[in-house]
């Protein structure tokens, strides 16, 4: 087995064992990263000498018996986290030449861990979107096939887990960002509970919304990285002061008695593709099998939530991106001497269409006159889905369901159609308005050999279960072993 | 239409963006579409329904009253596109 190969959990045996060292291991990463980039679009920034220096600090640490599961294990990063002294571009022409003065908390987190960060990776601009297709900078494939994408927007996340690229990386979810390209890479993606992992250092997409979430070749690997980056932040005031469980605790396999939630709502979306409905169906016998339960739930404002969703989300990304107006960071457009008239031309230039779309979307849902309407509106509804969520509960454990209606399609096939793009975030949309914690791991393939991944969605703060749940199932097949051949 | 091509404009000049004839033809259909859309929510009754403001019952978050360090001179200056003597350079502001 080549070194890249490696999960995070491998890697770290090894390591421990001095069977090889970081470096050995962050140049085996390293050399499939140049040698698949062109192919897979994977990285905005590739860290070369950076990441030497890390594994060899990482190696000097592990000498001194002194290591963590994740010393020395090479990581990617979502080029939307501040990484002191190394580019943060958001997929943007307007941050294009930005290198952050300090790291995100997740940074500082896995740098005390002793891990080693690779680079930073592709995505939609500002997390915009659900292909990376609208990354300013390049275009992602699909590793298992590069006529496709990758999903997105951490589909630089997912695809450079997926290649064998890195062992492991941090993503974001605002609307399903971390779980919808993990399916279509046929990786382990999760969003936790909003507050778990701090967004201190995330650049802000829709800050109510976004959450911090690990990207992985497997589920033990998922509860690794969740134990390394959460934890309360005083420096970001929404992150939530509650104990931090040992993840790795939760990876049993005994699942008898488990209620699992099926929410009749999910079934009537018109274009759920029959191979993901049979795939999920599949997982779900399963779960049956290995001694879980069903129960019918009702999630009954799921038809309103794609509505809602893209009503808040705009407008908390139109006040957010209000900060990029050329004069304390990012690029500026020189020529314009008049400052509204600079405002407005770096902007224009700086923001792609997806970017200025949502600025404009959100600009009208917060504007005099209509703000009760649209963002009022939405808001009281994002109330009632709550509510759904909080009832089902009383009844199931967990819920299961598709992340995303069909497996990855081709590149440029929706483009210019915003809003059949935002109808497939469908399944993945609500655990970000509610809160909830939901994660994807593989349950199957569609017969072109495109991954199709199974949503679990928890209780608030219930990961320790979804992991349980998802650890069972993943050990009850091989979806997770498989690779794409490159 | 959902939204007229003078409406896009008068947003397009409030969140400070450019806008030329070719893409407010565009956004004005796109965007028009998803108000459409959205229009949906008209139809849930949301009478005496609170609005949600956060996800997680959270009281207020504050931090100790005490003196912290804040980001040195340089190191808040250095991604600007133009600086001089620790300031900030913007175009003229008025006449």
């Amino acid at each position: 087995m080549n070194l890249y190969e490696l999960t995070i959990h491998q890697a770290h045996m090894l390591l421990k064992n001095k069977e090889i060292s970081s470096q050995e291991l962050t140049r085996s990463v390293l050399e499939r990263i140049h040698l698949l980039e062109d192919k897979i679009g994977a990285y905005i920034t590739i860290a070369d000498e950076i990441a030497l220096e890390q594994a060899k600090a990482a190696d000097d640490s592990i000498s001194r018996g002194n290591m963590t599961p994740l010393t020395g294990i090479p990581l990617s990063i979502k080029d939307l986290m501040c990484t002191k002294g190394l580019k943060t571009t958001c997929a943007s022409k307007i941050l294009e030449n930005f290198v952050p003065p300090y790291d995100a908390f997740v940074i500082q987190k896995l740098k005390q861990a002793g891990a080693v960060i690779t680079g930073k990776v592709n995505m939609d601009e500002f997390a915009m979107g659900s292909t990376t297709e609208n990354s300013s900078i390049k275009t992602t494939r699909n590793p298992w096939d590069l006529t496709r994408i990758p999903g997105g927007s951490s589909g630089g996340s997912a695809a450079s887990v997926a290649a064998d690229m890195c062992l492991g990386s941090l993503g974001s979810d605002t609307g399903g960002s971390i779980r919808q390209p993990a399916s279509h890479c046929g990786i382990v993606g999760m969003k936790p509970t909003y507050g778990r992992v701090s967004r201190f250092g995330l650049v802000a997409f829709a800050s109510s919304l976004d959450q911090i979430g690990p990207l992985t070749k497997d589920v033990t690997d998922c509860a690794l990285l969740m134990n390394a980056i959460s934890g309360y932040d005083k420096n970001d005031s929404t992150s939530v002061p509650k104990e931090v469980p040992d993840y790795t605790k939760s990876l049993q396999k005994d699942i008898t008695g488990l209620k699992i939630g099926i929410p009749k709502e999910y079934y009537e979306v018109k274009g759920l593709d029959p191979e993901v409905e049979k795939a999920v169906a599949g997982a779900v016998k399963k779960f049956e099998e290995m001694g879980a339960r069903c129960v019918d739930v009702s999630l009954a404002h799921s038809k309103h939530v794609v509505a809602a969703y893209y009503v808040i989300a705009p407008s908390e990304a139109s006040s957010n991106l209000a900060r990029y107006e050329g004069v304390r960071y990012g690029v500026r457009d020189m020529e314009k001497e008049e400052i509204l008239e600079m405002y407005r031309s770096t902007r224009s230039k700086g923001f792609g269409p997806e970017v200025q779309r949502r600025i404009i979307l959100g600009t009208y849902a917060l504007s005099a006159g209509y703000y009760d309407a649209y963002y009022g509106k939405a808001s009281q509804i994002r109330t009632l889905i709550m509510e759904d969520f909080k009832n089902a509960f009383e009844s199931c454990d967990i819920i299961l369901s598709p992340v995303a209606p069909t497996p990855a399609f081709t590149i440029g096939e929706n483009t210019d159609d915003p809003l059949t793009l935002y109808l497939s975030d469908i399944f993945t949309l609500s655990a970000n308005l509610a809160g909830i914690p939901g994660m994807s791991v593989p349950c199957g393939f569609s017969k072109n050999g495109l991954p199709i991944g199974l949503q679990i969605m928890g209780n608030h703060f219930n990961e320790e279960l979804m992991l349980k749940a998802a650890f069972s199932f993943e050990q009850s097949g091989d979806f997770h072993l498989k690779k794409p051949g490159l | 239409m959902k939204i007229t091509k003078q409406e896009v404009l008068h947003v397009a000049r409030l969140a400070r963006l450019d806008m030329d004839d070719e893409s407010v033809d565009k956004f004005a259909g796109q965007i028009g579409t998803i108000l459409e859309y959205v229009d949906t929510l008209q139809q849930v009754d949301t009478r005496g329904v609170k609005p949600t403001s956060h996800a997680i019952s959270l009281s207020n978050a504050f931090r100790e009253d005490g003196e912290i360090s804040h980001m040195d001179r340089d190191k808040a200056l250095a991604n600007a596109p133009e600086k001089e003597d620790g300031y900030f350079i913007v175009p003229k502001v008025v006449g």
